[in-house]
């Protein structure tokens, strides 16, 4: 029992990841106000550039960073479109969306990629610790970088000055004009940074977890992460906790069936878009949007 | 919040009009500003196919084949452009709903589940009421489009009880529905295939020949389905009631000004419920147009981004009923010389690559020049500020 318990946690672990990864990036690029939803195409180009990174130069870690370099080219792409030629977001987004499908899709036939993964790396001490030491201590290196970004992103979004300013361009563009912010700026740099752990995430998918690329590979996920941070309630907290029960839902999913339990599988893939849902509904009062979440910024603008 | 999309911005005073700032053009005709937007617009566009071509080469393809095959599939034939126009019907459906909510300043953008919903109630009443014969098609046309209301009307009830944003919860239900149609199509009691065997299938049974909506026309020949019929007329007359009644100016307003809206007495509630819901039932019918006149069953990827598309198309018009239709037909031609050049051994995802592209070359002209002019009228504004003081 003891040993299903952990196999499921460490599958859920290994799930959680990627969202959270990518998770981090949504949450500031919202809290700046940019309602993001090209995170799917920056996770997919993030798993493609890994495993393309990994192949061409026979390494994984050099893979991961070619995924977070392809994901801070769709950031660019769409944080130059959206906020500074003021394109409207969405169209941006879809638009990215659908080009990054389109050229990992394309590009996979024509370019052989050999499989490479990066290593499992085992904290001694911590990992014995019955249950939780084997998922939370023992996984592929890039897991634990998510023990640094974690705090590192509170504290960016919460005690710099530039988190500060940050999240006054997403609850009130126009006052934190007038205070000297650039606003289209921060948001660019808000979509930058979410471009750049959004491939991340990508990467670990691929060159962490999978070890090659699949097509369409996120399947969606980058929606499961704008669920998990509407979930969360425009919190860190909220959104770890969303990215590791839709993480565990989706273990769940995998493993139920090997357990001989039954659920229905539609109801457990929708659960992470319905939870998002009733979080929204029935406690509107405290989770509240950045106010300004999606509406662009025009100067002199009445 | 309301608005999300750059709310249809005022006419600018005189002064500002115009894409030459109230300067005349001075001479020749090159430098005339109506030149210069023709001119960036066909640049744009030439970057869009230049870059889809170059990608073509480098993977050792060969870019005037594959534009020729896109070429012959969508409009070449009389045949292939009955098909672009087959597939411009729903996204032409889909804009017009989506235009009507986004003058009234919401934004929809569930398009794709709503269009899902609705074709799976249209299949449901078409292959479930007997017998099957023209009323029957008119009824799952009916279900389909309140099938699409409902699933908007979700979005309405959740913005005016519970104040949940409009973008949030509409982007939510995509994938919702996306799973309910997976259950339908996996529930022999609701629409998985009764077939021959066991029943492993993930799809519905083929609509019988009586549900399926007429076609105007024989195959080499030029050839429609009447759902193109029914689309337009759902523009015009989507588009006439925008722009042209008392109704529509009170979306309008609604758009403009959700204060003033409340102090003449247009109900936010009443409108912008309308509004959403109207969309909704636009993707529903748009689904189930796709449903009864071309793919005649309905698989679990039915939608086919043809929601996501149909947004695309509103929003690329910006939001105006007449250009919709061209972009419609555009993207329609896009579709349709895809699905010719998959049979010539090219993967579909190259078409997806050339729309997305032709997509943000055809947004980054009017955003050029919006903050040209913006950047103009700054330093407009800051030398008459100096010479001022």
């Amino acid at each position: 029992m003891n040993h299903d318990i952990t196999t499921i946690l460490a599958s859920a672990m290994r799930l959680t990841a990627p969202l959270l990864f990518a998770g981090l990036g949504e949450y500031i690029a919202e809290r700046a106000g940019t309602l993001n939803i090209s995170v799917e195409a920056m996770m997919l180009s993030g798993a493609y550039g890994g495993a393309v990174g990994s192949s061409v130069c026979h390494s994984a870690a050099i893979g991961l960073l070619w995924g977070i370099g392809a994901g801070l080219l769709v950031g660019i792409i769409h944080g130059q479109f959206s906020h500074r030629l003021q394109a409207n977001t969405f169209v941006v987004g879809l638009t990215l969306n659908v080009l990054a499908l389109g050229i990992t899709n394309y590009l996979l036939e024509k370019i052989q990629m050999t499989p490479r993964q990066v290593g499992i790396l085992t904290i001694p001490g911590l990992s014995r610790i019955p249950i939780i030491g084997k998922p939370l201590f023992s996984e592929r290196w890039p897991f634990f970088l998510l023990y640094g970004l974690v705090p590192l992103v509170w504290w960016v979004v919460q005690r710099s000055r530039w988190g500060l300013e940050m999240r006054v361009v997403g609850e009130n563009p126009k006052a934190a004009d007038v205070t000297g912010i650039h606003v289209n700026r921060r948001r660019r740099q808000g979509l930058v940074i979410c471009g750049l752990l959004a491939g991340l995430g990508g990467a670990y998918l691929s060159v962490g977890e999978v070890g090659t690329f699949n097509s369409d590979m996120t399947a969606g996920r980058g929606f499961i992460v704008i669920a998990a941070v509407i979930f969360g309630g425009w919190t860190l907290r909220g959104l770890a906790a969303g990215c590791f029960i839709f993480g565990g839902v989706d273990a769940l999913r995998l493993a139920l069936p090997a357990l001989g339990y039954t659920i229905n599988p539609q109801l457990l893939i929708a659960s992470p878009y319905l939870l998002a849902l009733i979080a929204m509904c029935f406690f509107a009062k405290r989770l509240r949007q950045p106010a300004a979440l999606g509406q662009p910024f025009e100067r002199g603008a009445a | 919040m309301s608005t999300v999309l750059p709310a249809p911005r005022a006419t600018a005073p005189a002064g500002a009009a115009g894409d030459g700032s109230g300067v005349q053009p001075r001479g020749q005709w090159w430098t005339s500003p109506r030149f210069k937007t023709i001119l960036l617009y066909v640049v744009s566009i030439a970057v869009g196919f230049g870059l889809s071509a170059v990608l073509v080469a480098v993977t050792h393809g060969s870019p005037s084949k594959v534009f020729t095959a896109m070429f012959d599939g969508s409009v070449r034939s009389w045949g292939s452009l009955g098909y672009t126009l087959d597939n411009m019907a729903p996204l032409l459906i889909v804009a017009a709903g989506t235009i009507v909510t986004v003058r009234a300043g919401f934004f929809n953008i569930g398009q794709e589940g709503q269009l899902t919903i609705g074709a799976m109630c249209a299949a449901f009443v078409a292959l479930k009421v007997h017998p099957s014969g023209p009323l029957v098609l008119i009824l799952a046309l009916l279900a389909g489009t309140a099938g699409g209301a409902i699933w908007a009307g979700i979005v309405a009830l959740l913005k005016f009880w519970r104040g949940v944003d409009v973008v949030i919860s509409s982007l939510l239900l995509i994938f919702v529905a996306g799973q309910l149609l997976s259950y339908a199509l996996s529930s022999p009691t609701f629409l998985q295939e009764h077939g021959s065997g066991g029943a492993t299938l993930t799809e519905s049974d083929q609509l019988s020949s009586k549900v399926q909506l007429p076609h105007i026309g024989q195959y080499p020949n030029f050839n429609f389905g009447t759902g193109l019929i029914i689309a337009v007329a759902v523009a015009v007359l989507l588009g006439t009631i925008a722009t042209r009644t008392t109704w529509g100016y009170r979306l309008k307003v609604l758009g403009f000004n959700p204060v003033v809206a409340r102090r003449i007495g247009v109900s936010a509630v009443l409108f912008g419920g309308a509004a959403i819901v109207i969309s909704g039932a636009c993707a529903g019918l748009a689904g189930s147009i796709m449903l009864t006149g071309q793919a005649y069953r309905i698989t679990p990827t039915f939608s086919n981004n043809f929601g996501w598309n149909g947004l695309l198309v509103a929003l690329v018009s910006r939001n105006r009923p007449a250009v919709a239709v061209p972009v419609a037909f555009l993207f329609g031609a896009l579709q349709a010389g895809g699905g010719f050049l998959e049979t010539t051994g090219v993967p579909t995802d190259l078409v997806n690559i050339v729309e997305a592209l032709l997509v943000l070359a055809a947004v980054f002209p009017p955003a050029l020049m919006a903050l040209r002019r913006y950047r103009l009228k700054r330093s407009e504004q800051a030398v008459a500020a100096a010479e001022a003081s």
